[in-house]
């Protein structure tokens, strides 16, 4: 990306990642995924390495990566988010392997992200906690002595992942910045269990640790504000993937509307549908926009990129959130049906509209971050 | 020629050493400009400019900007009216009309909207009929943006009436200086008369001055508007400020501004003022009212991300991709930030925010935020009309039942 267009190769990679799901992530399979306990097909999963190499898009060749730039890695996202496709990428390939690549030591990184880039472990990274439902940062639970004791809600493939990055603080300086630990799922401190989602196509899990042996990830004398830049990195990478959710939800509009006739004409002739959908279609450029400019900074490690994060994740939210319920008023009736496609986009904004802060908490912190804002 | 940045650069800069003088003449060094292909360079070489692409018009203005260096005038309709006739007028109307539009010498204004044809604009009943060698010119035109300093008009009028309306239309260069033309002022909610009324009354225009052909009057109106659209919220330029330059160039700059300005001088605020808003949250402490916080950072992410919005559409026009309906969007954008601005500013003020004149908040310029904003979805096509054209053209929606395709005497008006 030239800051403001993508190169050609990036719209190639986004055309064969396209085609890929086209044809391996059908609404029809994803519908039968969405009563299966994994929540995920494994041999489309695998195909991402296999056939696409998508596994370590933006990791450095060196840990099995490909080496491109995070433009790349949300140029994946964007189409993974507009096909719906149900998978544990979000939380291993791009969550827990953004976090070993922002803390881990070089002997943490090159024994893990290879194993996690060529899909060979699965990996999801336990965040939240009942003192941080709104606020991520604010995380109480701590280590001491290398163990740790408490449970993680709302963790992202819980009952899939082979290995957990624990976001805790460390007892003996709990005053810092929260860090980053590993835990392996067979420890037999560690309880899984599935959450009820409303979001059958993303699963989440609650995942209690009773005197879990983890180990630290980097250093102990480490940049502190390692944890903030997970959370930005985390909130760009969603914001990429709802712009395309919400760019499928208005193309479906605008072609039901195209075919659906009422009073002798067909509806998109009439002015409320019309309007409704260039307005979403502004809204949905626009959050576009500050996503691909949020992913550019992120490539060029740009001091902004904090400020860039929050425009990204909520203007996402918003627009995500008001293509789905707009979705479901132009298709009438039939939106409202288990048969229509239009929920099952809806339940998918809905949860990644309050997955990594609603819009409320985005802009109460872009103003806290209001002279990175001004510098730049 | 293929244009590099650094070939711009270095040739631009020894024209600048070489001509560049601040006590200058205005009109000398303005014919100059325009002489060099410096003053429109991306017009074709043929017409005042040097061939080159739009994308490196930003060195050129970077290069003005670092010694202060005055541009062709660019204030108003005036390059409107120059697009057009670049692209739909013959030679001798280049010839005549396009190097004083440049300079400075002659002004411009665009009669397209009529009290009974405003968003259906090609429902004109401005009447035009060939008399010998001149077209006569009867009717009436509204909220024309600065008649009263206007030395020529774009005018749509109507030649034919029996056929369906956007085929009797033609395009003419209405002079304004002769009797049969009258202005009137019309006083605007804010208290400014920048637009006005124009009355012809057996007004001429020489044949000669006839843009295209009968009937092509829509199709040419559509690239005048076409240009505004993309051009919307710069289509005046603000008085620059020139700060440590000196020379009597300047004076001259300045006494034409005040001119050519005066119908602008609230363009600014109809669009939000958004540069105000964190200054002003700061000053009143409104940065830190939960309500206020949340209605500001709504603002900054809007005009953030359209600003990035213009810069992806006009980073693809550069790689070659064509031309979007990124004018509409960007339009419909500029609506929902000033909207916004004025809830916001309003939001800062609290009750200050009846208040108007020199006393009220920033003196008086929230004021005219608030009662300017209105005008920006309305001016140079309605919101609604920027909706109908990107649900029709860019996303495929069908049109509306039509009520006026037949001939153009029968169709109901208001
Ligand atoms: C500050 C200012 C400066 C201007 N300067 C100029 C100028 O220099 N030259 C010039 O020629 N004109 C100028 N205009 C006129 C402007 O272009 C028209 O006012 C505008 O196009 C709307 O036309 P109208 O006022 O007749 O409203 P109408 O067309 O009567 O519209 C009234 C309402 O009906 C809606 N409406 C109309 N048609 C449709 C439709 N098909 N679908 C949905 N809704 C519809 C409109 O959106 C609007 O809300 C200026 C206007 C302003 C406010």
């Amino acid at each position: 990306m030239s800051t403001f267009a993508f190169t050609d190769e990036q719209l190639q990679l986004r055309e064969s990642v396209r085609r890929y799901l086209t044809d391996h992530a059908t609404v029809s399979r994803t519908r039968e995924l969405m009563g299966d306990s994994d929540g995920f097909d494994r041999q489309s999963f695998q195909g991402l390495f296999n056939e696409l190499g998508i596994g370590g898009v933006h990791l450095p060749e060196e840990y099995g990566g490909a080496g491109l730039s995070y433009v790349e890695l949300c140029v994946v996202l964007e189409e993974m988010g507009r096909a719906l496709y149900p998978s544990p990428y979000l939380s291993s390939n791009v969550l827990a392997a953004n976090a070993l690549l922002l803390t881990g030591t070089t002997e943490q990184k090159a024994e893990l992200l290879p194993l996690i880039a060529s899909g060979a472990r699965l990996a999801t990274v336990a965040l939240y906690e009942d003192s941080n439902r709104s606020d991520v940062a604010n995380i109480e639970q701590i280590v001491v002595g290398g163990s740790f004791t408490g449970t993680k809600s709302f963790v992202l493939d819980a009952t899939v992942a082979e290995c957990f990055v624990v976001v805790a603080r460390e007892g003996s300086d709990r005053h810092n910045a929260p860090r980053f630990w590993l835990a392996d799922s067979n420890d037999p401190g560690i309880k899984c269990s599935a959450t009820e989602s409303i979001d059958s196509t993303r699963r989440i899990g609650s995942v209690s640790f009773d005197n879990v042996s983890v180990e630290r990830l980097g250093e102990a004398e480490r940049d502190l504000t390692r944890f903030d830049k997970f959370v930005d990195l985390a909130s760009v990478a969603l914001a990429n993937e709802m712009v395309g959710g919400a760019q499928w939800l208005l193309e479906s509009s605008v072609e039901y509307a195209n075919s659906r006739v009422q009073f002798g004409r067909p509806i998109s002739s009439m002015q409320a549908i019309k309007h409704k959908c260039a307005d979403l279609l502004l809204e949905i450029e626009l959050a576009k926009s500050g996503a691909y400019r949020a992913a550019q900074a992120v490539a060029d490690d740009d001091p902004a990129l904090p400020v860039y994060a929050n425009i990204a994740k909520a203007a996402a939210n918003d627009a995500y959130m008001k293509s789905a319920a707009d979705a479901i008023q132009i298709h009438g009736g039939i939106g409202f049906t288990w048969d229509n496609d239009t929920h099952l986009w809806f339940k998918r904004a809905k949860s990644s509209q309050v997955l990594l802060g609603t819009s409320e908490i985005h802009r109460d912190q872009l103003l806290e971050r209001i002279d990175f804002l001004e510098a730049d | 020629m293929e244009w590099s940045e650094t070939a711009v650069r270095d040739e631009l800069r020894s024209f600048l050493e070489e001509n560049w003088d601040p006590n200058a003449e205005l009109l000398d060094w303005r014919n100059k400009l325009v002489d060099s292909g410096w003053g429109m360079p991306s017009w074709p070489e043929r017409w005042f400019g040097r061939d080159m692409p739009q994308s490196l018009l930003s060195v050129v203005a970077e290069e003005f900007a670092r010694i202060g260096a005055v541009s062709v005038a660019r204030t108003g309709i005036r390059l409107l009216a120059a697009e057009t006739l670049l692209a739909h007028g013959n030679d001798a109307q280049r010839e005549r009309y396009l190097r004083k539009i440049l300079t400075g010498e002659e002004t411009w204004c665009q009669l397209f909207s009529e009290p009974g044809s405003g968003s259906d604009l090609a429902g004109s009943t401005t009447r035009a009929e060939l008399v010998g060698d001149d077209w006569i010119i009867n009717g009436q035109k509204v909220w024309t943006t600065s008649a009263h300093h206007a030395d020529f008009g774009l005018l749509l009028a109507r030649h034919d009436w029996d056929v369906p309306k956007h085929q009797g239309l033609s395009y003419f260069i209405l002079d304004f200086h002769q009797e049969g033309v009258e202005v009137h002022p019309l006083k605007q909610m804010n208290g400014h008369a920048s637009f006005n009324q124009v009355f012809f009354n057996n007004a001429k225009v020489s044949r000669s001055d006839q843009v295209g052909e009968n009937g092509d009057g829509w199709q040419i109106a559509m690239t005048t508007l076409m240009h505004e659209r993309r051009n919307a919220g710069n289509i005046f330029v603000e008085a620059r400020r020139r700060g440590d330059f000196k020379g009597s160039i300047y004076e001259q700059e300045a006494e034409e501004n005040k001119i050519l300005l005066e119908p602008y001088t609230w363009y600014p605020q109809r669009a939000g003022r958004v540069d105000l808003v964190l200054p002003r949250a700061k000053a009143t402490g409104a940065i830190r009212d939960p309500v206020a916080r949340q209605e500001i950072a709504k603002l900054m992410i809007m005009s953030r991300c359209a600003e990035w919005t213009a810069l992806r559409a006009r980073a693809a026009q550069q790689q070659g991709q064509p031309q979007g309906p990124e004018g509409s969007l960007g339009k419909l954008a500029g609506s929902n930030i000033a909207r916004q601005a004025a809830t916001v500013h309003t939001l800062i003020s609290g009750v200050d925010a009846m208040t108007a004149g020199e006393e009220s908040p920033e003196s008086g310029i929230v004021a005219e935020i608030l009662l300017s904003v209105p005008a920006i979805s309305i001016a140079g096509g309605t919101d609604e009309i920027q909706r109908n054209i990107i649900s029709e053209r860019v996303l495929g929606m069908q049109k509306e039942p039509r009520m006026d395709t037949g001939p153009f005497k029968d169709v109901r008006k208001s």
